[in-house]
């Protein structure tokens, strides 16, 4: 990456992404330097472990949604999987949810909440 | 159905004039309205269309990603605690700006970076290119996804206002034209009837003051006053001047 040009404060404050998956996905986007920790100490991410509760996680995602200063929330697809409800309720567009890929599962667009709206209006073939 | 679904109007001709021309509003609307819902169509199936490749991309770069990744935690040794720790500012922030598709606003991000990494360091004693490699996958990573996610939202909120203009079009299309087509033409059947019946009145009004003429010329004839004892009043040279 190149070293990032000098500049005097940005006018207009940037928003944050915001990542919710495991320890590996974290870390790589950590070092790819999106991670913030803000004046009350809360953190832009959360690192989903094995001991993680089902409620811990839900937290978590309501409380990217909740704060406005975060515009994509990143989460891992079989952590998606497991708060789908909440995603499904989610309609508005900011903040974006993306679902992205773990290291251990591929990539399922079938599952992906935005896509199944997507369906009925492309065919199967557009989805391989 | 058509007499029962109409505007509660009263049958005159002004009330005629008006509901035509909202019959014409209307079609305007209508036509307006699908235009606006053609082109955002137009625009949601690119979207779409961009996106499911973005998406499949996305898959193939966290592949690579994931790989990088790995490659350097074995070189460098776990540092997962340290950069989870470390961190302090972002570098990568979103920057929100707006685009417009027929009047519709759709919110577009775009990737900005500022400050320095707060990773720096990390890698310093061993595997820094491995760790370097990784974080320049990872930031291409994320600028990829802040791209599908731009296009996610617009992709949301096009399906939205695409859903309220459709629903506008067919109700502009099945109800309110409809309803406004069956109000003029009872207004028109109602303007119509009350036109035949002054008709028909007229004529029996004509009729009964014919038959009641000559009904009076016969009596007159019958007492012996004839037409030619009318006096002319205009012709009347006898008549005397009145002096006050």
């Amino acid at each position: 990456m190149a070293a990032p040009i000098p500049h005097g404060r940005a006018v207009k404050p940037g928003r944050l992404l915001a990542v919710v998956g495991d320890e590996d996905t974290c870390t790589g986007f950590l070092l790819g330097g999106v991670g913030e920790v803000n004046a009350k100490r809360q953190k832009n991410f959360f690192v989903v472990r094995k001991d993680s509760t089902l409620g811990e996680i839900e937290e978590a995602f309501k409380h990217f949604l909740g704060r406005n200063d975060i515009a994509i929330i990143m989460i891992n697809q079989h952590i998606a999987d497991e708060i789908r409800h909440l995603i499904d309720k989610h309609r508005e567009s900011i903040p974006a949810v993306l679902e992205i890929p773990s290291k251990n599962q591929p990539y399922d667009p079938s599952k992906d909440s935005i896509l199944k709206r997507a369906k009925g209006m492309f065919s199967a073939e557009d989805f391989r | 159905m058509s007499s029962n679904d109409r505007l509660p109007v009263f049958p005159s001709r002004m009330n005629l004039t008006v509901m035509k021309g909202r019959l014409k509003g209307a079609q305007k609307g209508h036509s307006l309205l699908k235009k606006k819902a053609d082109a955002l169509t137009l625009r949601f199936r690119a979207i779409l269309k961009k996106m499911i490749d973005t998406k499949l991309l996305v898959g193939d770069i966290m592949k690579e990603a994931n790989y990088s990744l790995a490659e350097a935690k074995f070189a460098a040794g776990d540092f997962t605690q340290v950069v989870l720790e470390k961190v302090e500012r972002a570098r990568t922030k979103i920057r929100t700006g707006k685009d417009n598709v027929a009047g519709v606003q759709l919110p577009n991000f775009e990737p900005f970076s500022e400050g320095v990494d707060s990773n720096e360091l990390t890698g310093l004693s061993r595997g820094g290119q491995q760790v370097t490699h990784a974080r320049e996958v990872y930031a291409k990573a994320v600028t990829l996804l802040i791209d599908l996610a731009s296009m996610q939202t617009a992709f949301i909120v096009l399906d939205e206002a695409i859903k309220v203009t459709n629903r506008r079009v067919n109700a502009i299309e099945h109800v309110i034209i409809p309803r406004i087509e069956n109000t003029i033409s009872y207004i028109t059947s109602e303007l119509d009837e009350r036109d035949r019946e002054e008709f028909y009145r007229l004529k029996k009004i004509q009729e009964k003051k014919k038959k009641l003429k000559v009904a009076k010329e016969e009596e007159m004839k019958i007492l012996g006053v004839g037409d030619e004892d009318t006096k002319n009043i205009l012709e009347d040279s006898k008549d005397e001047d009145v002096i006050f």
